[in-house]
């Protein structure tokens, strides 16, 4: 089981990662203090919520390019919702992030489920779509810090050994993933739908009812994370995480989720969030302008994408091998 | 008496022209597999030569060969009595020779002109599509084979005979030499048949060289001039249709030495356990119905497109019937999904393993689990060592040979897989399985093996039915056949009714003679 769960592409990344660290180290050994190291991971924890969100719509070979504004529009109405009521505890106002975020996913899994749509048409619908509910009931207006209570801005700063617990909520979502699509049907289900969704119809698996859900868990990821985004940057407005969705989808991408659907794996897209967490984190340090970071992330895509076309075509000459072995 | 005929054909060249077109000692070899084996197939002009074997006898190969789409391993292509090569299909249009397949390869969105002339419209002077020529050659070539059809129509627009006709005025506006003809009737209606049937005597007095392929002996009876037989892969015989009858052809077709032993068995035959009553489907079958019992093989035996797999794959649950009812043990079932189907005790191996069988980016042990991960969980968490144990248990049963049950099925050879499919259903322990075209692709050795499991299920008392279209296997492993055609079933034969000539004839409509 260890070998599945450390397979090459995990291995390399992680190492990429640590080879980064310590290149710059090198020139400011202050970057991999563990105090900042910690800023680093919570600094990416809503990415690496996104990007698991992402990957399991992507396993499915969907995607979901509505989780930025998702994450918006949940954002702002938990915002206004703290304007109106600032004494709703903090647990029940995030109950209602996960609740809305989980009924925009279930939006977007109806319409490729029921409707048959092509997903990337109807998230790009759906995410307009958000963003564009957000102006409404906002009128285009800032919710600032001084609107929020004490409370709503305090969670995700409030620290447990040590740790933020935005980043908390990280380690233990990306736990529950790992239970989730190691040990359950439906994780099974996710790789049988995206690897084969022919097969998998023959094989008893309710193909539509499987990306419905993929959706429903990204969009309930999604919900989180816009109560932690807008209480810890303390600001809900139309466009905060404008693109992040790309990021999301970058982040799963270069930790080895297929774009084909069915390969990838939760450490993987883990990893990816963290290699371009590391990357945003460490250009302004060594002095490098922040525009580069896209640069730097869109090869790292290519890169990875060559990565996965070079490994598929080794395995089909394996394939042809035995095929002449067995003739 | 035939092998005269072949004789006289052989040895008796002054009475025959050059043929346009002839293919010499062809051999074809696929990774695993030999589609075809030294064949030889003659075109002459101004006639018609049907190329007659059962499914996977090799026509289609040979017709890719010569259509340039296949490169052949070894042989000759003789063009005129000159040796030539098609690496592309281009090559083998420019030397005249065009094909018009069974199913149309068009394009929907163009219209009727675009789709006769696309690759080789007329220019003007200035480079340029001249419109008004492609447009007046174009109604001038649908109606030299009389159909009224609006050039500047869209194909998509069209039924399906037309669309037909203009993939044969496509053929005729390349000035082809050689036409070949795949089914071109199957989804014909009678008086587009007969129109067909006209066209293709126009052809034949233009002198073009026509090579048609048709399951069905009233139409090669009625125009074609020769016949060229494959078996196997392999060329068993030619001559002149005026030469030969049905008896003949079939006895050629089907006349074959069994290719392996197939395991002994004295079936045992429990009670009834599936009971399929007056099924039908708006468009693919009609009243099947039939009654299987446990430790039973019951082949299907018909013609591709026959409805066979379509009546597997609703007793499965992928399509819903219009009508009928199924029984199992006695007890009504509805059958909705494949859910329900693997519910009730029955699991459906499919044909085609590498769009619908496995899932070859999963390891071994997660493909056999799949549908049986109810048993290997507490709680809703599977238990990995419960589902090793079980992915173990029916690897070892199936003798799968793999480095580890952690290996990717798309890792595996065909044989293999199948037997990754096939342990996935053992695991549900179901009480029918239904194996569509259990051996097809894969090689002898392993052929033998699937066969000796087939009779060990069945002696175990599981009810099995097969789909195939191979005639040794059809005999040799079921206790009783089914034979359907056109979306019915024609013949129910069973003991000593059980002859590859009672198969063949009830599968092409071949009255008794």
């Amino acid at each position: 089981m260890l070998k599945r769960i450390l397979t090459a592409r995990e291995t390399i990344l992680a190492a990429a990662i640590l080879a980064l660290l310590v290149l710059i180290a090198v020139r400011f050994p202050a970057f991999v203090a563990p105090s900042n190291l910690i800023a680093v991971f919570n600094d990416t924890s809503p990415l690496m919520l996104l990007a698991l969100g992402q990957m399991i719509v992507i396993l499915t070979k969907c995607i979901d390019l509505s989780v930025a504004a998702n994450l918006a529009l949940t954002g702002m109405c938990v915002a206004m919702l703290n304007i109106m009521m600032p004494g709703l505890p903090v647990a029940v106002i995030i109950v209602i992030a996960v609740a809305l975020g989980t009924l925009m996913g279930m939006i977007n899994g109806l319409l490729v489920w029921k409707l048959d749509i092509p997903p990337i048409v109807v998230t790009l619908g759906t995410m307009t779509i958000f963003r564009g509910i957000i102006f409404l009931i906002s009128n285009g207006k800032w919710v600032n810090a001084h609107e929020m209570s004490p409370a709503f801005k305090a969670f995700p700063r409030a620290e447990l050994l040590g740790l933020p617990m935005m980043s908390w909520v990280a380690i233990l979502v990306i736990l529950a993933f790992f239970v989730l699509m190691t040990r359950t049907s439906l994780g099974r289900a996710v790789y049988a739908v995206g690897g084969n969704p022919h097969a998998a119809v023959y094989t008893g698996i309710d193909v539509g009812r499987t990306k419905f859900t993929a959706y429903t868990i990204s969009g309930a990821l999604a919900g989180l994370t816009g109560y932690l985004w807008v209480s810890r940057y303390a600001v809900a407005y139309v466009d905060i995480a404008g693109g992040f969705e790309l990021d999301t989808v970058a982040a799963a991408v270069i930790g080895g989720v297929s774009i084909a659907g069915g390969v990838g794996s939760v450490f993987g897209a883990v990893l990816g969030a963290l290699f371009l967490g590391v990357i945003k984190n460490a250009l302004p340090v060594v002095n490098i302008s922040p525009f580069w970071q896209l640069a730097i992330s869109g090869s790292a895509i290519i890169v990875a994408v060559a990565f996965n076309a070079q490994a598929n075509r080794t395995k089909g000459r394996v394939i042809l091998k035995q095929a002449e072995a067995a003739a | 008496m035939l092998m005269q005929t072949q004789t006289q054909a052989e040895t008796d060249p002054v009475t025959r022209p050059t043929p346009v077109l002839a293919l010499d000692g062809i051999t074809k070899t696929f990774p695993g597999v030999r589609a075809l084996s030294e064949v030889s197939l003659n075109l002459y002009p101004g006639e018609v030569t049907a190329l007659i074997g059962e499914n996977g006898a090799g026509k289609s190969t040979m017709v890719k060969i010569l259509t340039g789409i296949y490169q052949p391993t070894e042989g000759r292509i003789l063009v005129d009595g000159e040796e030539t090569r098609f690496p592309t299909a281009q090559d083998a249009a420019d030397a005249g020779i065009t094909a018009i397949h069974q199913e149309t390869v068009l394009f929907d969105e163009l219209s009727v002109a675009e789709n006769i002339f696309l690759g080789h419209a007329p220019r003007t002077r200035w480079g340029l599509l001249d419109w008004a020529e492609i447009h007046r050659r174009s109604s001038e070539i649908l109606t030299g084979i009389g159909a009224e059809i609006d050039p500047a129509t869209r194909l998509r627009d069209l039924g399906i005979a037309s669309k037909h006709m203009v993939a044969i005025a496509r053929a005729l506006s390349i000035d082809a030499r050689v036409v070949v003809m795949d089914e071109p009737t199957a989804a014909l209606s009678h008086k587009e048949i007969e129109e067909l049937y006209e066209l293709v005597d126009q052809l034949k007095a233009q002198g073009k060289a026509i090579l048609f392929i048709s399951h069905k002996f009233d139409e090669i009876f009625r125009i074609a001039d020769n016949y060229t037989v494959f078996r196997d892969g392999q060329y068993v015989g030619e001559g002149r249709i005026e030469d030969t009858d049905n008896d003949a052809l079939v006895k050629l077709m089907v006349g074959r030495e069994v290719a392996h032993i197939f395991p002994e068995r004295t079936p045992e035959l429990g009670d009834e356990v599936l009971a399929v009553e007056n099924y039908c489907h708006p468009t693919e079958f009609d009243g099947v119905g039939f009654s299987l019992r446990r430790g039973e093989i019951l082949g299907f035996y018909g013609l591709v497109g026959a409805g066979r797999s379509e009546v597997m794959q609703s007793l499965f649950g992928i399509t819903r019937p219009s009508s009928g009812r199924i029984r199992i043990d006695g007890e009504a079932r509805e059958i909705a999904s494949p859910a329900d189907a693997v519910g009730a005790g029955i699991v459906y191996v499919p044909e085609d393993r590498g769009q619908q069988g496995a899932i070859t980016a999963m390891p071994i042990f997660q493909n056999v689990t799949l549908p049986s991960l109810g048993r290997t969980s507490r709680s809703g968490f599977i238990r990995l060592a419960e589902e090793f144990k079980l992915a173990r248990t029916y690897c070892e049963r199936l003798d799968l040979r793999a480095a580890s049950l952690d290996t990717d099925v798309g890792n595996l050879s065909g044989g293999n897989q199948q037997k990754v499919v096939i342990a996935k259903w053992l695991a549900t322990q179901p009480k029918v399985i239904i194996l569509d075209e259990p051996t097809k692709g894969i090689d002898i050795g392993s052929k033998a093996a699937v066969h000796d499991f087939m009779a060990e299920l069945a002696g175990q008392g599981l009810a099995v039915i097969m789909v195939s279209s191979e005639i040794p296997e059809v005999l040799g492993m079921s206790d009783r056949v089914i034979v359907m055609r056109e979306g019915r079933m024609v013949a129910e034969l069973g003991g000593d009714e059980m002859t590859p000539e009672t198969l063949v004839r009830h599968a092409a409509g071949i009255r008794e003679s």
